[in-house]
């Protein structure tokens, strides 16, 4: 622990640290382009220069570790002139276009400058320019504002794990660039963007559309996947604008994914924003009441257990709980949010990712049964990467391979396998045993098939076999790919007394004992079944869900609304509404309250602070927002017989998964770009 | 000479030469075996190294290929595009400059009919200027492929090409006589032959 006398400031530093990091605990502020905290030092920007006693020149203080009676100085003279000489510098073959650059207002290189940039250029030769590269439909490219701090290919290397980004030539000529101009194949690509200190990395799609002054900026969570990654949703109008990270060191740090990022355009199509009422086989516009008394018609006279409701993949805790509440009331047991058919729920335990995101980093020792963390869950994939990084983690992996930008032991591809490490039969097991921190990860691929149970059960018996859960750790994780999962879990929006669950609900659609079906935003089941049934669509988007629908009722997505949202973790988070829904479409709960006064079973909640009290009473984790209850070891699953099939992943397509990324042409040119070229060149090409 | 399409792969000779290199550095080190394996790559691939050779190493050395990218456009002595089977490097630094590397480049464009940076038609010599090759001592020079010439005069030049040409070997090092950078008007010490 050295002690450094900082401008006068005596600090205490934990070891390793370094004079920049000692200088932040001192609280002096020290520029920088380069030097990044989550990523390695390179120490080459040499902005951050400050002086230290006894040292004849300054130094870099990014690049010093800190010392035992260091005595450093942020403010003199000294520091502001070799400062000033390094932007210098760093000005020569940067170009005067801030007022085109899309960076303009929100850049480190501009806003240093107002502080130790000369007001003129001395250099009066010519500028270089440099070729823009094409890395892909997300980032744009600007190369000659680049200077070179080598943020991005740190960042490539080291947290998204694709060695793609390399600085070539040498000197002058120095570019940074890829090899043989190709996209950057990474689901984290688009950090990139916030990475880069100047605006030689810009996002594409956002490209000249908005100044960063002009955005009314809204904290929320992200719905694309069951991380909840803390995003700020930068809107204009009546539009979201971007979507950028927010700093959560137990979730996302301060990353996301490019679907969190970049789907947002989805937003814009194919929006439901107004009733509609089935007539005559075709969807045709209605009013409120038009498509209310529609749906009562389509109700009255029916039995409870001839109506079902399915919640979807992006549904908030609000609307969940009121159409649960509301199904109560009209008798009936048929609701379930699982649509992919997961056999989860019951004890929280069971389908909680119990480690934590950020627990992950203790583990030393890690079994994934059939999930594919990368597309699942990018952040998650990340994390255990970063892990990785860290050395001494061993990954065994039961399901279908594929790379996860850290190496894994391949065990097996199936049931077969997890079933001998739960007996203790592989070898893998020499590697749990010896663990002080085992984790085990369960993906969707694993539960949501018919022997789902029996899966979870061997999961548990590794579980308890390994010592995984004690006092001090639980190593027993879901792996969640649904934003609304968890809280559809906690809330108990799974088939009451003999009730039905997503596939019992489609196969009674099928022979006609249930005759109605309330959609919240379900659009990945099979709608077939429903053809017969009288379907209610309660969404945002037009996507299976609307086209099989007999009433549209037109709802808000994530961007929208006030609402709860539960990550795979159990951890509660607020979104928040950045812009209104479009036309009539209103916050999702408010449209089931207002429809249960129509069929006389009136929901007892006229506010948000009322219904998120009726949350609380349902499951009081409700109660506290960006905390985690740990969840009491207790029973799931039943033991039972296991297929031989193997685990598949349960996302085809990374950048399709929901209805806003369906609608988003920017991920439909990164599906093109990305999956469909490689699901080619595993066909049947020579 | 392997056009960029066709598949770089070490020959038996060369592949026993590259895994001699790979075997100085300890396991999971291979990568710092890069430059030789350029090299080697380079001298069996007639002087330069394809995109195909680089991927080729990328994947022996177990690298990514944008690693091996950076090392080969680092160094000037790589070269990434095809070059005639004599490579002349003239020295254009300080010292060969003032004692007539501009005769010497002059020479060689009338001899060669190219200039700077090309390669004649027939293939057989690719003309460049660099910079100091650390033999100022034994200004002006060119290096021909690993050879340097020295001490030389427009007239040698024209000789050593037009052998070169002819298809003989000139042989390298100083051209005035004198043996590798001893003083040029004969020796002044060690006079005795270094018996004392």
């Amino acid at each position: 622990m050295p002690k450094l006398t900082i401008d006068g400031v005596e600090v205490e530093v934990a070891d390793g640290s370094t004079v920049l990091q000692a200088c932040e605990d001192a609280g002096a502020e020290v520029p920088r382009f380069c030097y990044h905290d989550r990523l390695s030092i390179a120490g080459n920007c040499r902005m951050c220069l400050v002086e230290m006693e006894k040292s004849p020149k300054p130094i870099a203080s990014c690049a010093m570790p800190a010392g035992e009676g260091m005595v450093i100085h942020t403010n003199t003279p000294e520091v502001k002139k070799a400062r000033e000489g390094v932007m210098e510098f760093l000005l020569i073959n940067h170009p005067l276009d801030c007022p085109i650059c899309d960076q303009g207002g929100e850049c480190d290189l501009q806003d240093q400058s107002m502080a130790y940039g000369r007001h003129f250029t001395r250099f009066n030769e010519h500028k270089r320019a440099v070729k823009d590269k094409d890395v892909g439909p997300l980032v744009e490219t600007i190369m000659t504002r680049c200077i070179h701090c080598t943020r991005c290919i740190r960042f490539a290397d080291e947290i998204a794990g694709v060695e793609e980004f390399g600085a070539v030539f040498r000197g002058e000529h120095m570019e940074i660039g890829t090899y043989v101009e190709k996209a950057v194949s990474s689901e984290l690509s688009g950090n990139m963007i916030d990475l880069c200190p100047v605006g030689a990395l810009t996002s594409k799609p956002y490209a000249f559309t908005a100044r960063s002054w002009e955005l009314r900026k809204t904290e929320s969570v992200d719905a694309h996947d069951a991380v909840g990654s803390n995003i700020r949703i930068d809107g204009r109008g009546g539009e979201v604008m971007r979507i950028v990270p927010r700093l959560h060191e137990d979730v996302n740090e301060e990353w996301i994914s490019d679907k969190s990022r970049f789907a947002y355009d989805g937003l814009r199509k194919r929006r439901l924003d107004r009733c509609y009422v089935r007539r005559n086989g075709k969807l045709e516009e209605a009013s409120w009441q038009q498509a209310f008394d529609a749906v009562s018609k389509a109700l009255s006279g029916l039995r409870g257990d001839q109506i079902a409701a399915i919640a979807g993949d992006l549904a908030d805790c609000e609307s969940m709980t009121a159409l649960k509440d509301l199904m109560t009331g009209l008798g009936s047991a048929n609701i379930d949010c699982r649509q992919d058919g997961a056999k989860l729920g019951g004890s929280r335990c069971g389908y909680l990712f119990n480690s934590t995101i950020a627990g992950i980093e203790e583990s030393d020792a890690m079994l994934i049964v059939g999930a594919d963390p990368r597309w699942e869950a990018p952040l998650v994939n990340a994390r255990i990467r970063k892990r990785w990084r860290q050395g001494g983690l061993k990954v065994g992996f039961i399901g279908a391979h594929r790379d996860l930008t850290y190496p894994v032991n391949n065990l097996g591809v199936g049931p077969k396998t997890l079933g001998q490490v739960a007996a203790g039969e592989h070898d893998f097991t020499s590697v749990l045993e010896r663990s002080e921190r085992p984790m085990l990860i369960l993906g969707p691929g694993a539960v949501a098939r018919t022997d789902g149970a029996g899966v979870l059960s061997a999961a548990r018996t590794i579980a308890e076999k390994y010592t995984m859960v004690r006092e001090d750790w639980n190593g027993f994780n879901i792996l969640h790919r649904a934003a609304s999962r968890v809280g559809g879990l906690d809330l108990g929006f799974v088939p009451g007394a003999a009730g039905r669950d997503v596939s019992g609900i489609l196969a009674s659609a099928e022979s006609g004992a249930v005759k109605f079906v309330w959609l919240l935003g379900a659009d990945e089941i099979d709608m077939m079944p429903l053809s017969k049934t009288f379907t209610v669509y309660q969404g945002h988007h037009g996507d299976a869900g609307a086209a099989a629908a007999d009433v549209v009722l037109p709802g808000a997505a994530y961007t929208e609304k006030n609402a709860t949202y539960v990550n795979l973790e159990g951890r509660v988070q607020r979104a928040y509404r950045a812009i209104y829904p479009p036309g009539d479409a209103r916050e999702d709960w408010t449209i089931l309250r207002a429809f249960s006064d129509e069929v006389a079973r009136t929901l007892p909640y006229d506010t948000l602070d009322s219904l998120r009290g009726r949350m609380v009473e349902i499951a009081p984790t409700f109660s506290g927002v960006d905390k985690i209850a740990p969840a009491v070891w207790d029973n799931f699953g039943e033991p039972g017989e296991m297929s031989g099939e193997a685990f598949a992943g349960s996302v085809e397509n990374f950048y399709l998964t929901d209805v806003i990324a369906r609608a988003s042409d920017t991920m439909a040119k990164c599906s093109s770009q990305f999956v469909a070229r490689n699901q080619k060149k595993t066909g049947t090409n020579g | 000479m392997t056009t960029p399409e066709t598949k770089f792969k070490f020959t038996p000779d060369y592949l026993e030469r590259a895994k001699a290199h790979i075997a100085k550095y300890p396991d999971g080190r291979q990568a710092s075996a890069v430059m030789p394996l350029l090299d080697l790559a380079q001298r069996q691939n007639g002087g330069w190294i394809s995109r195909e050779a680089m991927a080729y190493i990328a994947e022996m050395l177990e690298m990514a290929e944008i690693r091996v990218y950076e090392v080969a456009t680092f160094y000037t002595m790589y070269n990434l595009e095809p070059v005639g089977k004599y490579l002349v490097q003239l020295c254009r630094t300080t010292p060969c400059w003032l004692r007539g590397a501009n005769d010497l480049l002059s020479v060689c464009k009338e001899e060669l009919g190219v200039g700077t940076g090309e390669t004649t038609e027939d293939g057989l010599f690719t003309l460049i200027e660099v910079e100091c090759l650390g033999a100022c001592v034994n200004a002006p020079m060119v290096q021909i492929n690993d050879d340097y010439f020295e001490d030389l005069t427009a007239a040698q030049m024209r000789e050593i090409l037009s052998m070169l040409r002819r298809g003989e070997k000139p042989s390298p090092g100083p051209q005035n006589g004198r043996q590798s950078s001893a003083p040029g008007t004969g020796m002044t010490t060690l006079l005795d032959g270094g018996a004392g």
